[in-house]
């Protein structure tokens, strides 16, 4: 029974907890430098040798210094004893002679070398003792070689060629080795003597240059390498030295150590010159041969910083030809490769932050924000939970001084959504950009709040915690998938006030109004959570823009319909988005300012950055800077804007009718938008029009309107300079009548469209007229303002597309004049509306159906068609056509429907 | 929302009363306002009446929680409690466990109680009475079923399970799905 005792050892499964593990390894800078500089280790003999050297260096410097001191007497001495050959003078001592005996065995050897320069020097004259340190000069024209007299550092250069070729000989036997140090101890000792005896002799002297010319044998070879360009000039400096052969030979040396160094400097210049002009003149590479090249990563991070260096003084570094326009494509281009982000996106952001601050963001995105948490204070207190966590191995410290709740965690050692503190609710997982918009609103006890795209539930577990659960929460998300999170957080966190509801946001104000406060966390394009998200960089396009801020509108307009202006408390609205596109932020306060009785409050909060009262070509309202900004660069959280609106008034400024329109065109524009299909025509159309303006690689298979874009808003710059506000909702242009010719064409086009779009209602045709009835006649003033600012709009795209073709010679450049109201046998007009408007659940079909023309897609056109059958609407589409291409009045009579 | 029949009323109110006993007549008068229990979709909840009133606005099936879920009713009428309840069971508890801080965790997994996981434990209680378990710092992690009675327990082999897991806060994560 029991088990088997197992005596073998087992062997162990991985490092134990307490096993050393290796760590990173660590490079010297060193070690990435090239091989040859790295220095040899010495053996023990030769270091012991070294030592011996470095005496003996000493000593000959001392030496060499006292002949210095010295040489000027002799030296004059021997002038006027002058080509008295026979070297020693009487006046030597014995001593000398010794040391000549000694070094006698040197000599010999040395004899062969030394007649050539004495040759050379016999007509000069120098026939006496001096010529021993006068030879090496004429030596020079072909080797530089130092003389003995040159300042310290020659001396030093030589002697340790010296050493080196004693180290050569070393390494022959250590047999050779001891004879050797011998030897050169018997030299040592002898030139310690000489510099005893200096004082004296002059013999001396052509006993040491002796020496050094002994030595000078590898001199030769490698002083005649190392000087080769020299040569020239040397024989300069010998002309030179002829001239002043009457100057001293350190005088020389002097003059010739100068020109040496002013020769280094020169060079040294031109280097400097050439790399700094090399920097300056960064060349703009051509596009042709730009797509053939194959960049890597560092290449095209340094581009990025020459170019970026260029635009930051761009007077100074620009290259004449090259336009600032280029500058940016390129930078731009570098930058969507090195970051990976999309074209579309990178430019937005371009259009938004400063160079410096773009790059910090792109950075600051890369990086993962840290881990916070929030403290639910219906359950603890935050020093509690510290406390508790701080037992579990959880490194934390508080998130800040603007929030009591907030922890930020460092590194833990168990899973933070799994301890039994999580699960008992006394905390909650919660970015610290997640607190903001929460504190903005300031939630009351007692009050009606409404939090309308609530899920997972953080922010609204936030405010029933601040709330201290009186009061009611509305926590409503349209997504029923994430409606379970909600309920699961509020019941783990203990929030008992709630009333959980998945209703569509936009249409909670038919359900309930009269909220105190609501909270909407609009839906966005998460542009500022890349760091989150890294898809968001590549997948976001003009579109899914679009599609964001049109019901952010319709979803900001129902939050401020549900509020209560005569609350005694509130009527505030709190909005906010993690994404920092003004398109999303700015642009739909402004919208909401316009369109209701609301105005922007300050947020309470005291950091972050100030809302755009100005962003390009639009002006938004100038209260805009009481919104806020907050950036991962500046503030270490994710991308995001808070702005609080008070609500001062229950009624609606705007008539029932314009809301009514306002809401259509919001629906239309949302539903319009989420047909890729359209887009994608558009988009090939335009592709066809400008060659060059392709768009390439990631891009190519993305909808975008951003050439049309940037032409629409030229164009409309020019037409109204004292308008800046775009409304984007207004009433769509109809395209122009097309021309004879390319009718036929076109219905062929038709009859090959696919099912699809036939599925689409039959009412759809009678909307659009509608609208254009109601924009062409009744409100003829906002429909110039219309036609003037509508931007961004997909329908002005199809509207611009149809102006561009050169055929069409009806249609104008403000496509809403009224001869440009489309005729029922343009048939674009009917099939148009029908392709918009499939619900978004056929959404993925509709990506697979072929492709339609895009004159045929006036995108904003048509409603939605809900609970039809589609066969029927087949059916009825297609009798629909027909008539449309018959009947010219067809399109006239359901104007005057409406 | 709909008012529960009376015999699910009955059910109910049998099922809470092994948990908290007599202390269900504090769940019924609070001092604070009307409370009431309410079916919804076969899931019992239990809200206050002025926050019960707000949520008519909502349509059947948009409407999916409001106040605090207790349980689901199963098609055979039979009740069971979930998770979520222990909010209001645990302060009025009448009989307590207390696991180990080893055992903690394993609790949180789903796991019976064993003797030598029992920490302390009410006096007095009888073999299957509702007992709502803590954590040795008085933190509530779940509720069970009481499989010796409190005598029996001191008796007991140290591996026999003391008490029988009905639910457990680590329920939040492993029954995400399930439970709403």
């Amino acid at each position: 029974m029991g088990r088997k005792a197992e005596y073998s050892e087992k062997p162990k499964k991985g490092p134990g907890r307490k096993a050393r593990k290796q760590g990173a390894p660590v490079f010297r800078k060193q070690s990435f430098a090239p091989m040859e500089e790295e220095e040899k280790k010495l053996s023990h003999r030769q270091k012991q040798r070294s030592v011996k050297r470095e005496q003996k260096k000493v000593v000959q410097k001392a030496k060499l210094q006292e002949k210095r001191a010295k040489g000027k007497q002799p030296q004059q001495v021997k002038r006027k004893t002058a080509y008295n050959s026979d070297s020693e003078p009487e006046n030597e001592d014995e001593e000398v002679v010794q040391q000549k005996e000694a070094s006698s065995d040197e000599e010999v050897p040395q004899l062969v070398p030394a007649p050539k320069g004495q040759k050379s020097k016999a007509p000069k004259g120098f026939t006496d003792d001096n010529d021993a340190w006068l030879k090496p000069k004429k030596l020079k024209k072909q080797v530089k070689q130092p003389e003995p007299e040159s300042d310290g550092d020659k001396d030093d250069e030589d002697l340790e060629e010296d050493s080196e070729a004693e180290l050569e000989d070393d390494s022959d036997g250590e047999d050779g080795l001891e004879a050797e140090e011998s030897g050169e101890e018997e030299e040592d000792d002898e030139e310690e003597d000489d510099s005893d005896n200096d004082t004296a002799q002059i013999g001396k002297l052509a006993d040491l240059s002796d020496d050094e010319e002994a030595n000078s044998d590898d001199d030769f070879d490698v002083s005649g390498d190392e000087d080769g360009t020299d040569a020239a000039s040397d024989s300069d400096e010998d002309e030179d030295d002829d001239d002043d052969d009457d100057k001293l030979p350190i005088e020389r040396a002097n003059k010739k150590l100068k020109k040496r160094e002013a020769k280094e400097a020169q060079l040294a210049d031109d280097e400097m010159l050439e790399t700094v002009d090399r920097q300056d003149v960064f060349q703009l590479p051509n596009e042709a041969e730009e797509a053939e090249k194959d960049l890597t990563l560092q290449e095209v991070q340094q581009r990025i910083k020459d170019v970026s260096l260029v635009l930051s003084d761009f007077k100074k570094y620009r290259q004449a030809d090259r336009s600032r326009g280029e500058y940016i494509d390129l930078l731009r281009k570098d930058l969507c490769l090195y970051y990976s982000y999309n074209e579309f996106l990178m430019e937005k952001l371009m259009d938004m932050l400063p160079l410096t601050e773009l790059m910090e963001y792109l950075e600051a995105s890369e990086i993962a924000r840290p881990l916070t948490i929030r403290t639910n204070t219906l359950k603890t207190r935050r020093r509690d939970l510290a406390g508790a966590l701080i037992n579990r191995g959880v490194n934390l410290d508080p998130l800040g001084k603007w929030t009591k709740v907030g922890l930020v965690v460092f590194n833990s050692q168990v899973p933070l959504g799994a301890t039994p503190e999580y699960l008992a609710g006394h905390y909650m997982i919660q970015g610290a950009s997640s607190l903001l918009p929460v504190m903005a609103l300031a939630p009351q006890e007692n009050e009606r709040i409404l939090d309308m795209c609530s899920a997972p539930g953080g922010k609204g577990s936030h405010i029933a915690s601040i709330m201290k659960n009186t009061g009611v929460l509305f926590a409503n998300d349209s997504n029923r998938d994430r409606i379970k999170a909600i309920v699961a957080n509020f019941h783990r966190l203990g929030i008992v006030n709630a009333v959980v509801s998945c209703e569509d946001g936009t249409k909670f104000r038919n359900i309930m109004t009269g909220f105190d406060r609501v909270l909407l966390d609009a839906p966005c394009t998460g542009t500022g959570v890349v760091s989150k998200d890294p898809s968001v960089k590549t997948t976001k396009s003009d579109v899914d823009v679009q599609r964001c801020y049109n019901l952010q509108r319709k979803l900001l307009l129902t939050a401020i319909d549900c509020t209560d202006a005569k609350s005694s408390s509130g009527g505030y609205i709190v909005y906010s988005t993690c994404s920092v596109l003004p398109e999303e932020n700015e642009w739909v306060i402004d919208y909401a300012l316009k369109k209701r009785n609301v105005k922007l409050v300050p947020t309470g909060l005291d950091f972050g950055v100030e809302g755009f009262t100005k962003f390009r070509q639009h002006r938004f309202h100038p209260s805009l800077n009481l919104t806020k900004r907050y950036y991962p660069h500046t503030h270490n959280m994710d991308g995001f804007y808070v702005a609080k609106l008070k609500k001062f008034s229950n009624t609606i400024p705007i008539t029932k009718e314009q809301q009514e329109e306002d809401e259509k065109q919001l629906d239309e524009a949302i539903e319009a938008e989420t047909t890729p299909e359209a887009a994608k025509e558009v988009e090939e159309e335009e592709s066809k029009d400008k060659g060059p303006r392709k768009l390439l690689g990631k891009r190519a298979g993305k909808p975008s309107f951003t050439e049309i874009e940037q032409e629409l808003k030229k164009k409309k710059r020019e037409e109204s300079k004292t308008k800046y506000v775009a409304k984007v909702f207004e009433q769509p242009v109809k395209a122009p009548k097309k021309p004879k010719p390319e009718q036929p064409l076109e219905k062929k086009e038709k009859k090959s469209q696919t099912p699809v779009e036939k599925t689409n209602g039959t009412e759809s045709p009678s909307k659009p007229a509608a609208k254009k009835t109601k924009v062409n006649g009744n409100v003829p003033a906002p429909k110039a303002d219309a036609k003037s600012f509508k931007k961004k709009n997909q329908a002005n795209a199809n509207d611009r597309d149809s102006t561009t073709k050169p055929v069409d010679k009806k249609s104008t450049a403000n496509g809403g004049d009224s001869p440009a109201k489309p005729k029922a046998k343009d048939p674009k007009t009917k099939p148009q509306g029908k392709v918009q408007q499939p619900p978004k659940s056929k959404a993925s079909k509709l990506d697979k159906a072929p492709r339609i023309d895009v004159d045929d897609i006036p995108i904003l056109e048509g409603k939605p068609i809900k609970k039809q059958n589609k066969l029927k609407q087949k059916s009825k589409q297609i009798g629909h056509l027909k008539k449309s291409k018959t009947g010219p009045n067809v399109g006239k009579k359901q104007k005057f429907k409406k | 929302m709909k008012r529960l029949s009376d015999e699910r009323a009955k059910i109910l109110f049998e099922h809470l009363s092994k948990y908290i006993g007599t202390n269900v007549k504090q769940l019924i008068d609070r001092p604070d306002g009307t409370y009431c229990f309410r079916e919804h979709r076969d899931r019992v909840y239990y809200v206050s009446e002025r926050i019960l009133k707000l949520s008519e606005c909502f349509g059947y099936k948009q409407l999916v929680c409001v106040g605090t879920c207790f349980g689901k009713f199963s098609k055979t009428n039979k009740l069971k409690f979930h998770i979520t309840a222990l909010y209001y069971l645990a302060p009025y508890a009448q009989y307590k466990v207390w696991v180990k801080p080893s055992f903690e965790q394993q609790f949180l997994y789903g796991n019976h109680i064993p003797k030598t996981g029992l920490g302390r434990i009410t006096e007095n209680a009888g073999q299957y009475q509702g007992v709502v378990v803590y954590s040795m710092n008085d933190l509530p992690l779940g509720f069970g079923v009481l499989a010796r009675s409190t005598t029996d327990c001191k008796t007991a082999d140290p591996m026999t399970t003391v008490c029988f897991h009905q639910s457990d806060i680590g329920e939040y994560i492993r029954a995400e799905d399930t439970l709403f």
